[in-house]
């Protein structure tokens, strides 16, 4: 048994640390927050081409580098920690993971080796605009699929796409037939695919863009529909494995909230003292601090699940078991880290004083972006009801 | 990253779980699920016996080093150990002060004579120790103890009063930190002695607690001895040895009291089920976070363990404040879901006002998890000042 991660992790982890240093700073993410398309494409050009980061976990035979779900969590957490603006969680997390889970042979080997080379971006959208705020998952899917001889005709809304204004690949969930037909398929599609609106939706947190989608009767052809999985699972997969990785963001995230708050603790006199030395101010960065630890945990053991997941996956030996335990292992660490981001972005205001409540500061990025995280994919709420079922509490009866 | 026990480890728990199947029966068959905190009153000559027997087939302090009588296994041993011990309802380990206390202490700062006497009574199962630090006036001011220690013909003669001791009265020994020289300064002039409980100059007063048991009581020294050589470390050196002694008692904690808070938990889970209160949206709620909880707990203890240095790093700094508040957390939990029911006690037996249930137990007696082995407020100043670097408070 060995729960720490690796010198090779490690090494990722510095390397991105010092990418993201110079690259990442308070004035890029200025920068990019200010652009309709979010992030600089001369930045995103060299984490691919230098660094292969969108590579990272596809396959060597899809020409990525091969590494697996585990490897994403350093880098993770680091993007989390600098707030990073860029199309990686989208294009990784949610679309090239989609790919892995669900697409076929032929679908894996038309998108993945563009994706990893950094010619391509991604996302998935599943959320409708009339979706019930608490509904998640398949349960928020809006848009139909129609059948046709030679393919499908989507009708509908998907909203809340991550980069779905700008990203090249868009994947989408849809109910095949109509809602009632409890069959859903995930379809891929280019971004500029005719009778598809994208429109960029302004947001309260500027370092994530969302934006939606109308299919306004889009005709596909019949490989656009990714089969190598069933689609309400797939998707359930997917949702997890991206679950898990924004969970390790917001681990990265909310120990720069204790960073800047314990500096600033230490240097910050009043009454003729450091602001550290009371009681007061010292206990919140104590509290956080085991927040973020504990975060850690969670996502780094979610983040091993899922590669143990995607490994059982290749060997085609996928288990209802593993399955479940990813479910648990996501949804843990998804309430727990947005729990845990929230409250440190928001202490860390809190014990900067004014100075914290100014758009100078970057307390507020790091304030919106923990309340971004955590309505995405699923509030804490909706992730503890789910380890609720799980548990089996409710079905006794 | 590795998730799965290797081959000897799923061995060893094989072995652990034949053992206790074999020999947790017969007489001890009454002690399963007893002692413990809350219950440590609990049928003390029997959990003596028991103590016995498990030191005979060599299942005390097996973390120890061979030469000091234990199986020097590694710690996930000890987890997977701790996990079916209480799997198989073994009862509270009434030796627990001196196994995982005192005797890191001896190992660490006792001089050879010291091991030798009395580090095979612990193992061996058949004496007890209680740890007399707290005083009326030094609680989380430790340093402001005010017994006094003094060298008169080859024996230290001790005067003054211990409070809260722990398992005091059906303790052989305790390890009593004394003022040994009154004009150093406070952290000075401290040493820390060995003393047997049974001998004239000790009156032991127990303290009836939340719970209605008692298992601290007051201890009054008036011309208590010891020898000579029964001091840890040098004489006026024994802060640094009480400070080694507390490091292992907030470090060891997390792994054996885990495997008994799940226990609660599945006990709360079957609760809510029974009862209906598993439907509740804002219960449903609570309980998924006190699972998560857990988990979290174990996760915390693996990293932990998978960090080489013995050195309590980070990741150990926040144990006791964590594992403190989910279990004062889960016991509020645990009465809610009961609802009405958790005002019933079971009929009155034989020790304090009346029998609680398991789970009465650990809510009241979580009230003073965050409250022994550093306070919530103390554990929040070490996190601060030690893991975070922030400037200490004026003292
Ligand atoms: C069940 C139980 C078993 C125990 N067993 C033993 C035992 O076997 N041997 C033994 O020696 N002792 C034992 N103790 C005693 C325990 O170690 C003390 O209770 C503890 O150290 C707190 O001391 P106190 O009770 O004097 O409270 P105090 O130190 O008086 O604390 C009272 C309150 O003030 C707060 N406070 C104190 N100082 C500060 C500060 N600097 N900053 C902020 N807040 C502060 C505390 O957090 C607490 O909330 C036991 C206690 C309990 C409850």
């Amino acid at each position: 048994m060995e729960f720490r991660f690796t010198e090779d992790q490690n090494e990722l982890r510095s390397q991105a640390r010092r990418f993201l240093a110079a690259e990442s700073t308070a004035a890029h993410v200025d920068k990019a927050m200010k652009t309709e398309l979010g992030y600089d494409p001369d930045v995103w050009a060299r984490v691919a081409g230098e660094l292969g980061w969108p590579g990272l976990v596809i396959p060597e035979a899809y020409e990525g580098i091969g590494l697996g779900q585990l490897d994403l969590h350093p880098l993770l957490e680091e993007m989390g920690r600098h707030v990073f603006c860029a199309p990686f969680f989208s294009t990784v997390c949610l679309g090239a993971n989609a790919l892995l889970v669900a697409g076929t042979t032929a679908q894996k080997q038309a998108h993945l080796p563009a994706i990893a080379a950094g010619e391509l971006t991604a996302t998935l959208g599943y959320r409708g605009p009339s979706a019930p705020a608490l509904a998640e998952g398949a349960s928020a899917v809006t848009l139909v699929a129609e059948e046709r001889a030679a393919g499908f005709t989507l009708t509908g809304d998907v909203s809340y796409v991550v980069d779905g204004h700008s990203a090249g690949l868009l994947i989408v969930a849809a109910w095949v037939g109509d809602e009632s037909s409890g069959e859903l398929g995930l379809f891929a599609l280019p971004g500029d695919t005719a009778g598809l609106t994208r429109t960029y939706l302004p947001t309260m947190d500027q370092t994530r863009r969302l934006a939606s989608l109308r299919f306004d009767g889009v005709q596909l052809d019949k490989d656009a529909r990714l089969t190598g999985m069933e689609g309400g699972r797939a998707l359930s997969v997917i949702l997890d494995l991206a679950a898990v990785g924004l969970a390790a963001e917001q681990v990265g995230a909310a120990e720069a909230c204790l960073d800047m708050a314990v500096e600033y603790a230490k240097v910050r006199q009043q009454f003729g003292r450091p602001i550290g030395s009371f009681q007061s101010i010292k206990h919140i960065c104590a509290d956080m601090l085991l927040k973020v630890e504990c975060a850690r945990s969670a996502a780094f053991y979610a983040s091993a699940v899922a590669a143990q997941l995607m490994a059982d996956m290749e060997g085609g030996k996928l288990t209802e078991q593993k399955g479940r335990e990813l479910a648990e292992a996501a949804s843990s660490a998804k309430a727990y880290c947005s729990d845990a981001f929230f409250h440190c972005a928001g202490q860390s205001i809190q014990v900067h004083g004014g100075i914290g409540f100014t758009w100078e500061h970057a307390a507020h990025l790091y304030f919106k972006r923990a309340q971004s995280s955590r309505a995405l994919l699923g509030s804490a709420q909706h992730h503890r009801e789910r380890v609720a079922t799980l548990l089996g509490l409710g079905d006794e009866a | 990253m590795d998730l799965e026990l290797t081959q000897e480890q799923l061995s060893f728990r094989a072995e652990v779980r034949a053992w206790l199947a074999e020999n947790l029966t017969g007489r001890f068959e009454s002690l399963k699920g007893r002692g413990g905190p809350g219950d440590e009153h609990y049928a003390v000559d029997l959990r003596m016996d028991w103590n016995r027997v498990m030191g005979a087939a060599g299942w005390n302090c097996i973390g120890w080093p061979k030469q000091h009588g234990g199986r020097a296994v590694p710690l996930m041993e000890e987890v997977i150990f701790n996990e079916e011990y209480v799997r198989a309802g073994g009862p509270g380990r009434i030796g627990h002060i001196g196994e995982t206390l005192l005797g890191p202490t001896l190992i660490h700062f006792g001089s050879a004579a010291q091991q030798q006497k009395y580090l095979p009574g612990i193992v061996d199962g058949s004496e007890i120790w209680c740890q007399g630090y707290s005083e009326p006036n030094a609680g989380s001011d430790l340093a402001n103890i005010q017994t006094t220690a003094e060298l008169k013909d080859g024996k230290w003669v001790i005067h003054g009063q211990k409070i809260w001791t722990s398992l005091a009265p059906w303790a052989d020994y305790c390890f009593v930190l004394c003022r040994t020289d009154k004009s150093a300064q406070k952290h000075k002039g401290i040493s820390y002695l060995l003393v047997p409980m049974r001998q004239p100059g000790i009156t032991i007063v127990p303290i009836e607690q939340i719970t209605g048991g008692s298992e601290f009581a007051e201890v009054f020294f008036d011309g208590a001895t010891t020898d000579e050589d029964n001091v840890v470390g040098a004489v006026n050196d024994g802060w640094r040895v009480a400070m080694g002694t507390l490091a292992f008692e907030r470090g060891a904690s997390t792994l054996a009291q885990q495997q008994q808070f799940q226990k609660e938990f599945d006990l709360v889970v079957a609760a809510a089920k029974r009862n209906g209160a598993s439907k509740d949206p804002v219960l449903r709620q609570r309980i998924a976070d006190a699972w998560i909880g857990l988990k979290i707990m174990r996760l915390n203890a693996l990293r932990t363990l998978s960090v080489d240095s013995t050195e309590l790093g980070r990741e150990a700094s926040f144990a006791k404040l964590y594992w403190s508040n989910w279990h004062r957390d889960f016991g509020e939990l645990a009465m809610e879901v009961l609802g009405a029911e958790s005002e019933l006690a079971l009929p009155p037996a034989e020790h304090g006002p009346y029998e609680l249930t398991t789970l009465q137990k650990s809510f009241l007696f979580a009230r003073s998890d965050t409250i022994y082995a550093g306070t919530n407020q103390i554990q929040r100043n070490i996190i601060g000042e030690r893991a975070l670097g922030l400037p200490r408070e004026p003292r």
